[in-house]
């Protein structure tokens, strides 16, 4: 089955090259562009997913983790693409707990995320700008005063783990659930978007 | 005045977050990693201190893996985050978005916005760097490949925001 691994994606390995960083720069487009297409490069629209009354963000999100997800699934399947090949983010339970809850706490406040705030700035808004300074800022200032935060930072190590393996259930059941979670996600989402 | 016109209405957002899914799933295909954004600023505030204070940045504990193989500014996710402000840029301008403003709500003053925008963003580099990684780098795409971590992380980023947005609701509303 392994007879022609060349023709096999990813196709591009080396991400510091001319063509993995031109390729960079055209997924960051297509990235950029979704973003703004959608709106979440509007702080006001991005923080209505957390008031109930605008859940754009959600529903931008879920469905491109299904698009994703799905398409990744079934390439994988076909032969098409080897996952193994593919860089999973690790797994840190604690750390990622902690972060999570800090990223989200300052998304809230900033109301915009690290990605979408580039769209923000990049469109005129000095809203955006300070999101990408204070997020600069911070991320100089944590890595600066690194040695203290280092113990919680490499704790509860797990490697690349992903959730069928955690849970020991195929592949394919995790991706059916996470579609099925989705759909009752966005049922959910347009009954409470009516609803305020 | 760059646009005259009206602008135009969003799009649908699960047309837009299918397209989003496409490009993600277009980078798992062509260059075997996903998409990502705290690690520009990782990489851009390594290859500042680089510049600054070169000894200091290599021997720091966090930075110094920016510096490592071909340095802090040939960073794949520095080259992604710059397509994304060209994207959103062009994609801002093609539909007559283009508008210089500070986004507020309508009893928010500015200062304060700017203010809690940069505190808010200070907060959410803290958690990246904890994290090593944002919405797009762990919450999409490890979303997508269903990284344990990647998940408990949106989990946790989704409660900390409906906790912190109770606090600055009437900043919005």
């Amino acid at each position: 089955m392994e007879t022609d691994v060349a023709m096999t994606a990813p196709w591009i390995e080396e991400v510091s090259t001319g063509p993995a960083l031109v390729t960079a720069v055209a997924i960051g487009v297509g990235f950029g562009a979704a973003l703004e297409r959608a709106g979440l490069g509007s702080a006001r629209k991005l923080v209505g997913q957390f008031y109930g009354t605008d859940l754009t963000m959600f529903k931008v999100m879920f469905s491109a983790i299904l698009v994703a997800m799905l398409g990744a699934f079934w390439l994988a399947r076909l032969g098409v693409l080897d996952l193994a090949r593919v860089e999973l983010p690790g797994t840190w339970l604690v750390p990622q707990l902690v972060g999570g809850g800090l990223l989200g706490a300052g998304m809230a406040t900033a109301g915009l995320c690290p990605g979408t705030s580039c769209v923000a700035a990049a469109t005129g808004r000095g809203d955006g700008l300070a999101v990408v300074l204070g997020m600069f800022t911070g991320v100089l200032v944590t890595g600066l005063a690194f040695a203290p935060l280092r113990t919680l930072y490499e704790a509860t190590a797990r490697g690349p783990l992903t959730v069928p393996v955690w849970l020991g259930v195929p592949y394919g059941a995790v991706v059916l659930a996470v579609v099925a979670l989705a759909l009752v996600g966005f049922w959910v989402v347009e009954r409470v978007e009516r609803t305020s | 005045m760059i646009g005259r016109v009206e602008p135009r209405a969003y799009a649908d957002p699960y047309l837009a977050g299918a397209c989003l899914g496409a490009v993600l799933l277009a980078a798992f295909v062509i260059t075997g990693r996903g998409l990502g954004a705290s690690g520009a600023f990782a990489t851009t505030a390594a290859g500042v201190g680089h510049a600054v204070a070169p000894e200091a940045t290599a021997a720091n504990p966090y930075f110094a893996r920016y510096l490592a193989g071909d340095g802090p500014w040939r960073d794949w996710l520095l080259f992604e985050i710059a397509g994304v402000a060209l994207g959103g840029l062009a994609s801002a301008w093609a539909a007559g978005r283009l508008r210089g403003a500070v986004e507020r709500g309508p009893r928010a003053r500015r200062p304060t916005r700017l203010a809690l925008a940069f505190g808010g963003g200070m907060v959410m580099g803290l958690g990246a760097v904890l994290a090593r990684g944002c919405t797009s780098g762990l919450g999409l795409t490890g979303g997508a490949l269903l990284g344990v971590g990647a998940w408990l992380f949106m989990i946790a980023a989704f409660a900390g925001a409906y906790l912190a947005a109770a606090v600055w609701r009437r900043m919005w509303r």
